[in-house]
């Protein structure tokens, strides 16, 4: 299988602290990857990276089938060649309606003044309420994002993920404030989104990368320290010692 | 999906609209030139001078209000649209004069002895008698138009290009937009910039071509464009910042790198509305300084660009009509208050003259607006429209009663 996303021998220093080194990391087309370690271990210096946040020291990122580098690229540019970013704090836009967020959201050219020549259609209109269904806000497409509690933006901040048709996904503790229901819910969701396109998804919650049933790739001061299933890393006695043994 | 008409998606646009034909057509059958001439051919001026406050007032608000950049630069825009077309203004007027002049003489001029003549009374004042290079274009009219528009909006995206792509944000960026300004207020100041130095241009309100045409009617003329260049960029701002454009400079004002990791090219965005505000506000500039008679590089001292950033708050950022209100409402009571016709107000042991006191009041204003009315007056015309803010102060409960916010979950 070849990679979307090949990761290798990537360093990153802040100040002296190595927060990333000489980490590789792979994943196919359509993969499900959790991703877990303790603080500090580097999960999201990790996704800065990618995502073209943070520019490391060294080390290639290289993605699709053409391995173009990440590395010459901005965040925009970045998120245009198909890779979606959920942060840990739901952040959507407050001051706008929940269907203003999702057509922001939208796959469509970004350039200024394409942007500036669009009008909504009945297929965005259509795309639109499907996402707002499909994140169980259909009734709240009129009301500002502000407005909303906590589980319904980190569901807003999916759907608007969606509207990006990423080709890789980058999930940043989905489950944080979400609800015991709210939990399957999103499992079952991202299970799903694994089968045509790849997600990664950083966690601290056990029970919710045991119900994801996926790859597990553990991180410890930056770099790899197992990869495999959950109850093969769990049983490596490194992983007991960082993390699991405290 | 039927998709009602621009207008009707923008109510306040038609409103806008009407209350500007109104006023223009009261001016008008009130003034000396088409009317009872109930309000006096400067009064006329004034508020055609008003008008293009509230212009420039409107870009402010697309740059400040929606975009998020706090620009005290701004009037410099405004200023360069004023020194472009003053430059055709003074020497199309100066070669109507010294052409009438050297017509006497038994050898009539060539065109270069004419253009030395018109060079040497233009710049006697700053001791030369050349033409600078920057005038080459003052001859043509239609220039000099497109310059009014190229040269602030040139600028624009210079500065804009340089700015954005390095990140500059926030009061750095204000600084920066501030030092513009006064940088090119110093360099006009030289007399060997080419443009007459402290003197400015002056005599603009006479147009060339137009000799015969009386004060009175050129003031309700200039009132006429400037209220049809006001009406013309308010639609064209308020298009700008409705649909999903809209929405995307908002979102950059409100969360920037949230919008870049959705794929939105912020920088590109950002230099498109900087530099269609600074062209926007360079023609408010050129329709002012004819009425003005006169500019000198005081125009482009930030002070100016100051006060323009409290008119546009004490009206109202993020609301058109608001920054449109508060340049119109403040400028006009400033001129009243330091023109000397304000009466003063007699304290028991102070009597409060409003021409020193004015500038007090303007700042205390500005303050409680800013503390008690963040929205400003528009926040009026918002509260009888129902359109309030969701109240909902107090933090997140956090991830695990994560539903509610503090003042909610108090309820």
């Amino acid at each position: 299988m070849s990679a979307l996303l090949e990761v290798s021998g990537v360093s990153v220093s802040f100040d002296g602290f190595r927060a990333i080194n000489n980490l590789s990391f792979n994943i196919g087309a359509a993969e499900l990857r959790a991703v877990i370690g303790p603080n500090g271990a580097g999960k999201t210096t990790f996704m800065d990276i990618v995502t073209g946040k943070t520019r490391p020291d060294e080390g290639q990122v290289l993605w699709g089938a053409e391995s173009r580098s990440l590395l010459k690229m901005n965040e925009a540019q970045i998120a245009r060649a198909g890779i979606g970013r959920k942060f840990q704090r739901p952040t959507v836009f407050e001051d706008q309606s929940v269907t203003e967020n999702l057509t922001m959201a939208l796959k469509a050219n970004r350039n200024p003044f394409a942007v500036l020549g669009w009008k909504p259609s009945a297929a965005s209109g259509g795309r639109v309420a499907d996402l707002a269904a499909e994140v169980g806000l259909a009734d709240h497409l009129a009301r500002k994002a502000g407005e909303l509690s906590h589980g319904q933006k980190q569901w807003l901040e999916i759907g608007m993920l969606l509207a990006q048709e990423p080709r890789l996904l980058l999930v940043d503790e989905p489950a944080a404030g979400m609800t015991l229901a709210e939990r399957e819910q999103t499992t079952a969701l991202l299970v799903r989104l694994a089968q045509t396109r790849a997600v990664v998804v950083v966690e601290h919650d056990m029970d919710f990368v045991r119900r994801l049933n996926c790859k597990v790739t553990v991180l410890h001061q930056g770099s790899v320290l197992a990869e495999g299933s959950l109850d093969h890393v769990t049983r490596n006695p490194d992983v007991i010692e960082v993390y699991l043994g405290r | 999906m039927t998709r009602k008409p621009f207008i009707l998606r923008n109510p306040s646009v038609l409103v806008v609209l009407a209350a500007l034909a109104v006023f223009t057509a009261a001016v008008t059958l009130l003034s000396q030139a088409y009317g009872t001439g109930a309000i006096p051919t400067s009064m006329v001026k004034v508020l055609g001078k008003t008008l293009c406050l509230a212009l420039a007032a409107v870009a402010m608000d697309l740059v400040w209000g929606y975009l998020g950049i706090l620009s005290l630069g701004q009037m410099a825009f405004f200023a360069l649209g004023g020194y472009m077309i003053g430059q055709w203004l003074m020497y199309a007027r100066t070669e109507t004069i010294v052409a009438a002049s050297l017509a006497n003489n038994p050898i009539p001029p060539t065109a270069q002895e004419l253009q030395e003549a018109v060079a040497n009374q233009i710049f006697g004042v700053v001791g030369s008698s050349d033409l600078p290079l920057v005038w080459s274009f003052a001859h043509s009219l239609t220039a000099q138009l497109v310059l009014v528009v190229a040269v602030p909006g040139l600028l624009a995206l210079v500065f804009g290009w340089l700015a954005f792509r390095s990140r500059v944000n926030g009061v750095y960026l204000s600084i920066l937009t501030q030092a513009m300004t006064l940088a090119l207020a110093l360099w006009l100041f030289q007399n060997d910039s080419g443009f007459r130095g402290n003197n400015g241009l002056s005599g603009l309100q006479n147009i060339p071509g137009l000799e015969g045409v009386s004060q009175a009617s050129l003031s309700v003329w200039f009132l006429w464009a400037s209220a049809a260049a006001l009406a013309a960029f308010y639609v064209l701002a308020a298009w700008l910042v409705s649909g999903k454009c809209g929405s995307v400079i908002r979102a950059i004002r409100d969360d920037e790198t949230r919008v870049r990791f959705l794929g939105y090219p912020v920088e590109g965005f950002k230099l498109v509305v900087f530099t269609l505000a600074a062209m926007i506000t360079a023609v408010a500039g050129a329709l002012y300084y004819p009425q003005a008679g006169i500019i000198n590089p005081a125009e482009l001292m930030p002070i100016a660009s100051i006060y323009l950033a409290v008119w546009v708050a004490i009206g109202g950022r993020g609301r058109l009509y608001g920054a449109m209100i508060g340049a119109i409402v403040v400028s006009l009571l400033s001129s009243w208050f330091t023109g000397g016709r304000a009466p003063d107000l007699h304290l028991p042991g102070y009597v409060v003259s409003w021409v020193d006191w004015w500038q007090v009041a303007l700042g205390l204003g500005f303050v409680l607006v800013t503390l008690f009315a963040p929205k400003g007056i528009a926040g009026v015309f918002d509260r009888l429209a129902g359109w309030r803010p969701p109240a909902r102060h107090g933090r997140d409960l956090g991830p695990d009663q994560g539903s509610l916010k503090e003042q909610e979950a108090r309820a």
